[in-house]
């Protein structure tokens, strides 16, 4: 039942290094997560013996390999629970997943006077592409408000729901307050009134399982670089109906059926959106990091990881002057906090020379930051793979911080 | 001093340290003794945006020679533009214009030359060396 952290730990083989003398201390994983070997052998295995390009030569290392890449978009489909492999799109990332949708979705349709609803929690990558469409259409961008412990206030997103409403776009889990939003309840409460939404999971999809059917949810979005596998590459779920009402989005080799120069047909779902060639090694090694997260389970690993939440709030608690910023009820991994009087920045700096890589900064989240009007915070971000004594570790070096700089 | 002269007094200086703790107690301090620039300049218009932290400088011609005072909201940064102060300031424009600032690599201090965005450095040396080409132009 209990997991053998001793074990998973040697699967990863960065987390022996050391930095700056001492043994790395790895609190970044909202930023992005480590690799396990697993993964890290299927991409140079695929460079070593794979390589060829997908869904065009006749030869066997192209068919060999467009089988290998479209078992890997198997592999997250099942792992969503989704209905249907084409409604899993491969794109670069979580941010390439949303700019591909807000652009696609407005251009069909968004019109002038339309709104489209937000959250006040949401990444930079879940406000820019709104808030451009918005500006190129004449729409109004409307934000979910929150309260001081960082929960939504779902009385006034009800509120906000009208028949301008075309989209509701909000994050699955705060990456900067740790935040488990209700997502369930945000899907039916927009869908009563026919609205579509789009969840941003590039926090949620490594600490909890997602299963978009029973979410109900339209669109779901997440990075492979948080799920432990490659950088460069993401998914974007999106329903059958809703993908194929929207029009590509880059186009280009790959998203076609005839092109001559008076008119192009474009290809069936999934091509339309996957324009050129992919990053085949990436989306082989997200199937990889996937298969080796449910060999361990998700289960086990959100219940493991609370264990470390709570006993790192604990601990931080006591620290005299340390506030934590964002106190849900229904939280992930994350702690953001402040220390009276001293700049995030000097703590992170400190904590690095000690071996502990911590985020420091607005964690591109400027208006939440504006809302707790901080300029910043530190935040410690748990996996799987971290420990009780590390914690131990990062509470000493936080406070041996605390007294220097204070 | 000459610019180059300043620059091997705090190497020396940081020669003393042992370890990176020792370094960095030491730009602590230097921090907290930074003459503040005055709460009049502390304007929008005088930050150096880097990413984490802000910077505010101010700089003046006085007897051709050119002032700099400036303040941060982070201890380690305030330390940093310290030490570029320290050597920079009260120094003619072409001084400052041809200063190589070698020092920053010799006390280990060149990573925070990296562009992480996490600190100012980078764009405060800039910020210096623009504000006495733009004294040089005007005199």
């Amino acid at each position: 039942m209990e997991l053998d952290i001793e074990a998973i730990r040697k699967d990863f083989p960065i987390l022996s290094r050391t930095v700056n003398g001492k043994p790395l201390i790895y609190f970044d994983n909202g930023a992005t997560a480590q690799k396990p070997t697993l993964v890290i052998d299927a991409i140079e295995n695929y460079y070593k013996h794979q390589n060829a390009n997908i869904h065009r030569g006749v030869h066997t290392l192209s068919q060999e390999i467009t089988v290998a890449y479209e078992n890997a978009r198997a592999t997250i489909q099942n792992h969503l629970n989704a209905t249907h492999a084409h409604e899993i799109i491969f794109t670069a990332g979580t941010t390439a997943s949303i700019n591909l949708l807000a652009s696609s979705f407005s251009k069909k349709f968004l019109s002038k006077g339309d709104e489209i609803i937000i959250s006040a929690m949401e990444h930079h990558s879940n406000i820019l592409p709104w808030q451009q469409a918005c500006e190129e259409k004449g729409a109004v961008l409307k934000v979910i408000p929150i309260n001081a412990e960082g929960e939504l206030l779902l009385d006034e997103y009800s509120k906000l729901l009208s028949e301008k409403t075309k989209i509701v776009a909000v994050t699955h889990i705060s990456n900067t307050l740790g935040t488990i939003n209700p997502i369930k309840e945000i899907i039916t409460l927009a869908h009563a009134k026919n609205i579509p939404v789009m969840i941003d999971g590039a926090q949620a999809v490594p600490h909890t399982a997602v299963d978009v059917k029973e979410l109900d949810c339209d669109f779901y979005v997440f990075s492979g670089h948080k799920l432990f596998g490659p950088t460069g590459v993401g998914i974007l779920y999106g329903k059958e109906k809703w993908l194929n009402k929207l029009p590509p989005y880059q186009i280009g080799g790959g998203t076609i059926k005839t092109v001559t120069f008076e008119k192009t047909e474009y290809a069936d779902l999934p091509l339309k959106f996957e324009a050129g060639t992919p990053h085949i090694s990436g989306g082989i090694g997200l199937a990889k990091a996937i298969d080796y997260i449910n060999t361990i389970g998700l289960d086990k690993i959100a219940a493991y990881e609370h264990t470390l939440l709570e006993y790192a709030t604990e601990r931080l608690e006591k620290i005299e002057g340390l506030k934590i910023i964002g106190r849900a009820k229904n939280k992930a991994s994350v702690i953001s906090f402040v220390v009276n009087g001293i700049h995030p920045f000097d703590i992170g700096t400190i904590l690095d020379q000690l071996g502990i890589a911590v985020r420091t900064g607005h964690h591109c989240t400027q208006p939440l930051m504006q809302f707790y009007d901080i300029p910043g915070t530190i935040r410690a971000s748990f996996a799987f793979y971290n420990t009780k004594q590390e914690i131990d570790e990062f509470v000493k070096s936080l406070e041996r911080a605390i007294n220097m700089l204070r | 001093m000459k610019i180059e002269e300043i620059e091997s007094e705090i190497v020396e200086e940081f020669e003393m340290f042992d370890d990176w703790m020792q370094k960095y107690e030491h730009i602590i301090d230097l921090g907290k003794s930074l003459p503040m620039i005055e709460e009049k300049y502390k304007t929008e218009d005088k930050i150096i945006k880097g990413c984490q932290s802000r910077v505010w400088l101010h700089s003046e011609l006085i007897n051709g020679k050119v002032v700099f005072t400036a303040d941060s909201d982070a201890i380690i940064t305030k330390g940093m533009v310290a030490l570029m102060i320290r050597v920079l300031s009260d120094h003619t424009p072409d001084e400052i214009i041809n200063a190589k600032l070698e020092f920053i690599d010799k006390i280990g201090l060149t990573k925070h030359l990296s562009p992480t965005r996490s600190n100012g450095l980078v764009s405060m040396i800039k910020q210096m060396k623009l504000d006495a080409i733009a004294f040089k132009a005007k005199s």
